[in-house]
């Protein structure tokens, strides 16, 4: 492997995916699909600003078609220290755009020696999304939400795309995938703009469990796994994801409060 | 027919030797030594965004003295080998011997080849999980490679500073105590220098995925006694 120097006029400066096209590990190069496959999806990711920040969250549940292929993956993830991504979409391309997002935000730091601004994060994204059309033309949509702290507005801020990289910034809440309706309307009846980040935290797990109880293609907690759903938030100390032992005893009140109902 | 004069090949690697010793010896020198808790890098260095110490990966920095541009076109190059190589195989398979042979080829070759020598030295640190995986690697203006244990110094008078620093070196020291003895030895007789003069970054062995780590203002305050 020989190091990449290139000359003056033609240096890819900070972009990571300039630079993988330009060694040719471009991750983007269209696919063409002949037959349908059946490819593992991933369901409902919900996000929603409260006060100090922003609280996002996604069930763990993948399906082919009507198989659960996978019960524990992780569609929100870190991004880097103030935001993170949130997935729904077919899997493969998603993780793999996760991934390549994550180096991009951290190529960019070492090579230009500070943090991209999070609306400069949120711009990366859509690039990204947008270079992925061609695969969603053919049925591997991918459509994220990006979220994080702003330390310029010093609030959070978070972001839906549709397939077409079109970036829309959200003033409140955002649901994505198959159970988005359902979870969209328990955030719509229950959120307020003054919400402490742990209201948001059970708000996100309530919209969590009412998307599983009505749609197929989302994951409930599993107890008998200990498989829960990530919900992490991010304020201005940086990223913080819920533990299990706090997942167990929130679902354990939802639980109690549906089963009296 | 005009001849082309004869240079020996001595002299020829000998006037470049020299124009090279000369750039970096103009600079100010830079200290890299190791600590309990990891590997510390200390520079005289005036300016607080031109940076002569930066990350490179997860456990490895990088440290360049001499000519600004020619080590900071490295340094990229040295992020960019290093991601490309995170992204095709895995994170673990990043590490600083490969990104130092791959400096020594380039240096050694620009070094017989091209118009003019590169004026820099450079230091790829790296971390591992316990204190004996950690490496300090120097790498010199034509390609040589050396492999350091416990310190290196690079650039301005170094060998000066080299002496200082083996009397005040201490073994697994604290990073406080490890920066004072960087800061001594750096300082020089006649040279007294503040924390506003420095720059400074650890490698830290502190579980985190990323170890490097600028200690700057308040806190690099906090360490002069």
């Amino acid at each position: 492997m020989s190091m990449p120097i290139f000359s003056a006029g033609s240096d890819p400066g900070a972009n990571f995916s300039e630079l993988l096209r330009r060694v040719g590990l471009s991750p983007f190069d269209s696919v063409s699909l002949d037959n349908e496959l059946v490819i593992p999806h991933a369901t409902t990711c919900v996000a929603m600003k409260c006060n100090g920040g922003v609280v996002m969250a996604g069930d763990r549940r993948a399906t082919s078609g009507n198989l659960i292929s996978h019960r524990s993956m992780e569609k929100v993830v870190q991004a880097d220290e103030f935001s993170g991504v949130a997935i729904a979409g077919a899997a493969g391309p998603a993780m793999e755009m996760i991934k390549l997002f994550q180096l991009q935000l951290e190529h960019y730091e070492k090579v230009e020696g500070q943090t991209l601004s999070l609306e400069g994060k949120a711009n990366q994204l859509s690039t990204f999304v947008r270079s992925n059309l061609p695969a969603a033309m053919q049925g591997l949509v991918v459509v994220p939400i990006f979220a994080g702290f702003d330390f310029f507005s010093e609030n959070g801020r978070l972001w839906d795309y549709d397939v077409t990289g079109g970036r829309y910034e959200e003033k409140d809440f955002v649901a994505t995938g198959s159970g988005m309706l359902h979870a969209a309307t328990v955030m719509r009846v229950s959120w307020r703009r003054e919400l402490s980040v742990d209201e948001a935290i059970k708000l996100c797990a309530r919209a969590l469990w009412e998307a599983s109880d009505a749609d197929s293609a989302t994951g409930g907690p599993d107890v008998l796994r200990g498989i829960y759903p990530v919900i992490a938030s991010i304020t201005a100390n940086g990223w913080s994801a819920v533990n299990d032992q706090q997942l167990t005893k929130i679902y354990q009140e939802i639980a109690t409060e549906v089963g009296a109902r | 027919m005009n001849m082309p004069y004869y240079v020996p090949p001595e002299q020829f690697m000998k006037d470049r030797a020299d124009y090279a010793r000369k750039g970096i010896a103009r600079g100010r020198a830079l200290v890299a030594l190791q600590y309990l808790d990891g590997i510390a890098l200390v520079s005289e260095n005036p300016s607080a965004t031109l940076h002569k110490i930066s990350e490179i990966y997860d456990r490895i920095a990088f440290a360049g003295v001499g000519k600004y541009n020619e080590f900071d076109q490295l340094r990229v190059a040295g992020v960019r080998a290093a991601d490309i190589k995170g992204y095709q195989f895995s994170r673990q398979d990043v590490d600083a011997r490969s990104l130092v042979n791959q400096y020594a080829q380039i240096l050694s070759q620009v070094f017989s080849e091209a118009p003019k020598p590169m004026e820099v030295e450079l230091i790829v640190a790296e971390t591992g999980l316990e204190k004996q995986q950690d490496r300090l690697f120097h790498v010199m203006y034509d390609g040589t490679v050396l492999d350091e244990h416990n310190f290196s110094v690079l650039g301005g008078d170094a060998d000066a500073v080299t002496e200082r620093l083996k009397s005040a070196f201490v073994v697994d020291a604290t990073l406080k105590v490890a920066i004072n003895s960087a800061v001594k030895a750096l300082s020089g007789p006649d040279n007294k220098l503040e924390y506003s003069d420095l720059e400074v970054a650890v490698l830290e062995r502190n579980g985190k995925r990323r170890c490097f780590r600028r200690i700057d203002g308040d806190e690099l305050n906090a360490m002069f006694s």
